[in-house]
């Protein structure tokens, strides 16, 4: 795309946006924490106990109408307290547009589920449960789902190593599969791309002596 | 005689079944043949694309989305590509656009042909799925010569695409298109008119037009409850907005519906093909910032300073700066969109991939109740579920 038709696009894109953002704001603004206009997307940060408040505003208000709940997922942050987010991405068809909202959210504090208002939700809170252990309310089925029957701990979390901890095979002897304790034969290789010229934390090899003198 | 307690019978479908299409399994309780419940359980063939992603380079990343829908790779690709150049500010060559939407149109195509067929199939028809698969093999000879790997073509790479369309190819692409209509023909004159076809189909699985919205329905399933709603043209990306095609929609939401909207939308691909074929402008198909995407090979072999830069970038990788994007394409199943969030460093902090045959497998539960036991693969077919990206 040339740089004409781009800052033509952003225009048409980020207008509607700003204005969406000051509507919300006017109408539901107490439940808005904060909001933000990055990279042409709007971000509405809530809390958990305005969160099915907000939905439903957006998805009533004749100026949102965001009658599809696209996706339902959860990041983890492990250095903050409240260390979850729970991201929801909502589009609007009547309007063509998108609007994402986050909760954050602690190990133990559930959220309240979705699913009255779209029941799409379901599938997708379940996934960030079985992913990250974030609690759901009234859910109406909060099992696990793409994980193993049995599954212990959630994968993605960020202190969740990528090998795992059990490993499975098949046994000849016992004729089933049977899990164990994950062996490596090779080290795991974990990279350092920090450039030692940009704020590495470690010392190289042989520099202590360098201060020494 | 005297009442008895009459109990539900469960049955349990799959995770091995050649009409699951793929690893489902699905535990139905069945009041003699009406299904009365149904849950799928999923994950079977989940591998952990998201965690995998998180520990690799945004470069690295980019082959585990062709093994996501792996019947049509290249769009999960886009999504992916499109993203990062978001994030980035990266623009894309002209050239790489035309040549991304011609491959995409392919891959539907490509994606169209398995997926129409094999619900045939399902249904108790056999010989479309022959038909469809002849011109499907030579779809994957077009993408074995563009990118070498029939399946998995890590052809879109931030930035653009890997490399040029070979001498010749757009000459033979367009005489495939030119006879791929006949083709069609011949499928739709045997199965859109056939009376077992329409028995197996029509008002099976109907969905308004609200549940499909309320559901996060979107491709094909949208549009064939009658939502007029395609990312190609209402969210444009790349250059369909100087295309020329029509959003396919039906009427009643039932499997037929869904079916005849697959096969003429693979009829509006051809016509994107051709007119993308017509306009393609010459010139590099990879931005020229060395930053992002490396030098070309022969340059490579000249340039001490190209040499490193390819090191660095195979090595390292380019950094992202911190942000969150949320980006989707019009894949064939439906929205395929992925929300990436960078820290600034050269790997994702956070990918989350939203596949469109999750929601639609979600809605399998409400679509089938009342329905035979029979009606299940039909409905099963018509939602066009491949278990590499609901499962991830």
């Amino acid at each position: 795309m040339s740089d004409t038709t781009e800052t033509a696009t952003q225009g048409a894109v980020t207008g509607p946006l700003e204005a969406l953002a000051t509507h919300i704001t006017a109408k539901i603004g107490d439940a808005i924490v904060e909001h933000s206009l990055a990279a042409r997307e709007l971000t509405l940060r809530t809390t958990p106990d305005r969160i099915i408040d907000l939905l439903t505003f957006l998805r009533d208000d004749p100026q949102c109408l965001f009658v599809q709940l696209m996706d339902v997922c959860g990041v983890d942050w492990p250095e903050r307290a409240e260390r979850f987010d729970v991201v929801y991405h909502l589009l609007s068809l009547k309007k063509n547009l998108r609007v994402r909202v986050k909760v954050r959210v602690d190990e133990r504090t559930a959220v309240p589920s979705a699913v009255p208002v779209f029941p799409s939700a379901g599938w997708f809170e379940r996934e960030a449960w079985d992913m990250y252990g974030i609690m759901f309310a009234d859910h109406p089925d909060l099992r696990r789902i793409l994980t193993d029957y049995g599954f212990q701990g959630f994968p993605l979390r960020k202190d969740f190593p990528l090998t795992g901890y059990v490993e499975v095979r098949y046994d000849e002897e016992r004729k089933r599969v049977v899990y164990e304790p994950v062996r490596l034969t090779q080290e795991f290789r974990r990279f350092d791309f920090m450039s030692p010229w940009e704020g590495a934390q470690y010392i190289l090899p042989g520099d202590e002596k360098a201060s020494k003198g | 005689m005297a009442e008895v307690d009459i109990k539900n019978f469960n049955l349990n479908f799959g995770p091995q079944h050649p009409a699951a299409h793929g690893v489902l399994r699905l535990v139905m309780e069945l009041d003699g043949e009406i299904v009365e419940r149904l849950d799928p359980h999923i994950g079977l063939l989940h591998r952990g694309t998201e965690k995998l992603i998180e520990h690799k380079t945004y470069l690295q990343a980019l082959p585990y989305f062709d093994r996501l829908d792996y019947s049509a790779p290249v769009n999960q690709e886009h999504a992916w590509a499109l993203a990062i150049e978001r994030l980035l500010g990266c623009e894309v060559p002209l050239r790489a656009q035309y040549i991304r939407v011609l491959i995409s149109e392919l891959n539907r195509i490509s994606n169209h042909i398995l997926n129409t067929t094999s619900h045939v199939m399902d249904v108790g028809g056999m010989t479309p799925l022959l038909w469809g698969f002849e011109e499907r093999e030579k779809i994957l000879v077009f993408n074995e010569r563009v990118s070498g790997s029939r399946l998995h073509m890590a052809y879109f790479r931030p930035g653009g695409v890997h490399q040029d369309l070979p001498r010749g190819f757009a000459e033979d692409l367009l005489a495939f298109v030119e006879n791929l209509p006949r083709v069609l023909d011949d499928i739709e004159r045997l199965i859109v008119g056939n009376r077992i076809f329409k028995q197996r189909n029509v008002d099976i699985g109907v969905v308004s037009a609200e549940d499909a919205m309320a559901w996060g329905f979107s491709g094909p399933m949208l549009r064939g409850s009658g939502v007029a709603w395609d990312l190609r043209k209402s969210q444009s990306y790349e250059v369909y907005d100087r295309l020329d095609f029509d959003v396919v929609i039906g009427n009643h939401g039932d499997c037929y519906d869904r079916f005849v909207v697959r096969l003429e939308e693979m009829r509006q691909s051809i016509r994107i093909i051709k007119q993308c074929l017509r306009d393609m402008p010459e010139g590099p198909v990879l931005t020229l910032d060395a930053k992002v995407a490396p030098p070309r090979r022969g340059e490579m072999k000249r340039s001490m300073e190209a040499l490193i830069h390819h090191f660095k970038l195979y090595t390292e990788g380019f950094h992202v700066p911190e942000g969150e994007i949320y980006a989707a394409v019009e894949a064939p199943k439906g929205e395929f969109g992925v929300y990436l969030v960078a820290d600034g460093s050269n790997k994702p902090y956070r990918c989350k991939i939203r596949a469109p045959g999750f929601a639609h497998l979600q809605a399998m539960d409400f679509m089938s109740r009342g329905h035979m036991l029979a009606d299940v693969p039909a409905v099963l077919g018509s939602q066009d579920i491949v278990f590499g990206e609901v499962d991830r």
